[in-house]
């Protein structure tokens, strides 16, 4: 049930270009911005979108070479959940599931015995009689991941599988389909731009930016060493560019860091976590390497601590706690002055794709 | 002085011309109904000029409707997926019958399907099919004025239809037939009935197209509007009772609809 898909798509402007093989029983995040890509991928997988160059195989077969070989989706063996699940409207839940393994000829009894069969191991079987709208968005979103299992498919391909529901429900569907897929043994493709989507359920995470793959790593690799800025975002540091050598960090964007790091040495992506960074009034003296001075630009309430974005050279967020707010009297446009200790700056090389 | 209640403006510059409307539409109504022939109402309607027209018209217009559903809303699909070559060109063409005088649509449809038009000598000649002065000649010509309302309708509402329902299907292993069938076809369910009725309402009313290219023979192509129009000639009485017929059809026609049509359209 390996999925290679090492092709281009073309939407308008736009071109996806996409190289990577997925294995049996893993779940794959796409992860990335609007426009990324994410939505033409699963289309040109489940044969929604034909690919320009290149080719996709599922399980040994090509099921488009992008020349002469193309099989429409019902020839593929894919289950769909779509972003706000496009259950069909007129149809009852029933009915819903069970339209899949109809169109693939079993007969409407059978059909209807196996639909019942799929909700009732998701746990939804009194849902049965139910119109799609007078479903909740979390039944709505177990519907759909039933109706796409009932075909017994292959790859799994989930855009934006919990983007519709409220948080609260969220966190309990996330928890709800890390366990279906574990029990499923095809492969899942699972488009989000949730970074917490792609940590708790995926095994393998692709950043995908501007319609190209620029990071292909575990959750925790990710999490530790992001590639991009939008990718560091994500995950909530900051991340720099730079050159280093001797433990002394030369940013692009301007100042110099100094690190820990004394064996590494050219182009190099640092990670300031937000943790790591104090914020003082006036200009601290004693240990730390690394003190500069900066202008506040917002503050922002997250959990516990405040995320405090500061203009300077570098501009980086530093995490502290409202009682530091208020003892500071920060408040944006407030000149302070940043302090990171050298060990806590995390240095690696530039990745290459 | 009391306070006013608030309530929408009644600017009494839209005010006035929409109430000169508004009689201007029911008077003619409450005329027709003024001057019914109470009395010999029963006798007119089962007289055998109006009992045949009256047939006439139900078969002609269930049949062009029942055409316009199979050719028409295939071709409404088509238009909305803009498939063809030239959708514009396509659509524009769809069109021009229900802008055309009818009486014109009679002639264009002679000069193609009469004995010596376009189509008409292969028909005639090779199938020995005549069409003009024909109750079939009569359905061809409420097909030809009706159907576009009815692809009008359907396109609108393949147009409205999210794509992503059809991409589902596919995705189950629906064949471009079942997905049709079971998907896209129930989900304009609605509209479907919609422009039937729509397109029914304008067959029945056919007089222009069909008195030209069909003529108008009573028991063979004189349906009701072309009895009423000749009765009114010789017996005001009939034409009256008869157009007090149509009008009452008319009337369920819109409360079957239950107000489709007389609400303001929002989606």
């Amino acid at each position: 049930m390996t999925v290679i898909a090492n092709f281009t798509a073309q939407r308008g402007e736009f071109t996806l270009e996409f190289d990577a093989t997925f294995e049996p029983g893993t779940v794959i995040a796409i992860l990335g911005p609007n426009g990324a890509g994410k939505s033409t991928l699963l289309r040109a997988i489940a044969g929604l979108v034909a690919a320009s160059t290149g080719s996709i195989e599922i399980d040994g077969v090509v099921v488009d070479d992008s020349q002469k070989t193309f099989l429409p989706p019902p020839a593929r063996s894919i289950g769909y959940v779509f972003q706000d699940y496009a259950l069909f409207p007129h149809l009852k839940v029933l009915a819903n599931v069970a339209f899949g393994p109809r169109s693939r000829g079993l007969g409407r009894k059978a059909a209807s015995r196996l639909a019942l069969e799929v909700l009732t191991k998701i746990g939804i079987a009194e849902l049965a009689g139910r119109l799609p709208s007078s479903l909740s968005g979390g039944q709505a979103q177990r519907v759909a991941l039933a109706r796409a299992l009932a075909t017994r498919p292959q790859v799994l391909l989930l855009d934006e599988p919990l983007a519709a529901l409220d948080i609260e429900t969220r966190a309990k569907i996330r928890l709800e389909l890390t366990e279906q897929l574990s029990a499923f043994s095809g492969c899942t493709v699972l488009v989000t731009h949730d970074p917490l989507d792609a940590m708790m359920l995926a095994d393998r995470v692709i950043v995908l930016e501007n319609g190209a793959i620029v990071q292909d790593a575990t959750p925790a690799e990710i999490a530790r060493r992001p590639a991009t800025p939008y990718a560091a975002a994500l995950i909530g540091v900051t991340l720099l560019r730079g050159t280093i050598s001797n433990g002394e960090l030369k940013l692009d964007q301007g100042g110099i860091l100094h690190t820990a790091d004394l064996d590494v040495a050219g182009p190099v992506l640092a990670v300031v976590r937000p943790e790591s960074v104090s914020v003082h009034r006036e200009q601290p003296a004693g240990s730390p390497r690394n003190v500069w001075p900066g202008t506040i630009v917002s503050l922002q309430a997250a959990h516990d601590r405040v995320r405090v974005q500061v203009d300077g050279s570098p501009s980086v967020v530093a995490a502290i706690t409202p009682a530091a707010v208020a003892d500071l009297g920060l408040a944006p446009g407030s000149q302070v002055w940043l302090s990171v200790k050298a060990v806590e700056i995390d240095v690696y090389p530039t990745v290459k794709h | 002085m009391t306070p006013r209640r608030p309530t929408a403006p009644r600017p009494l510059f839209l005010l006035i011309p929409g109430l000169i409307a508004i009689a201007f539409l029911v008077i003619p109504m409450i005329g027709l109904l003024a001057e019914a022939p109470w009395g010999s109402f029963g006798a007119i309607l089962t007289s055998q000029v109006a009992l045949e027209a009256l047939r006439i018209s139900m078969v002609t217009s269930i049949a062009a409707t029942v055409i316009a559903i199979f050719i028409g809303t295939p071709l409404a699909w088509l238009l909305a997926r803009e498939i063809l070559p030239g959708t514009r060109i396509l659509r524009a063409m769809v069109i021009v019958p229900l802008l055309l005088p009818p009486v014109v649509s009679g002639v264009i449809l002679l000069t193609a399907f009469g004995r010596r038009g376009l189509v008409g000598q292969w028909l005639s000649s090779g199938l020995g099919i005549q069409l003009p002065f024909t109750t079939a000649g009569v359905i061809v010509a409420e097909t030809f004025v009706a159907m576009p309302f009815l692809i009008i309708t359907m396109e609108g509402a393949f147009r409205s239809l999210d794509g992503r329902f059809e991409d589902a299907a596919s995705t189950l292993g629906a064949s471009q037939w079942t997905i049709f069938r079971r998907i896209t076809l129930p989900m304009v369910g609605p509209s479907l009935v919609a422009g039937a009725v729509l397109c029914w309402a304008r067959a029945l009313g056919e007089f222009g197209a069909t008195i030209t290219f069909a003529g108008n023979f009573p028991g063979v192509t004189q349906s009701m509007p072309l009895a009423v129009y000749q009765a009114l000639e010789t017996d005001r009485s009939t034409a009256i009772a008869l157009s007090l017929v149509m009008l009452t059809v008319c009337v369920v026609v819109l409360v079957a609809l239950r107000g489709r049509y007389l609400r303001p359209t929002t989606s």
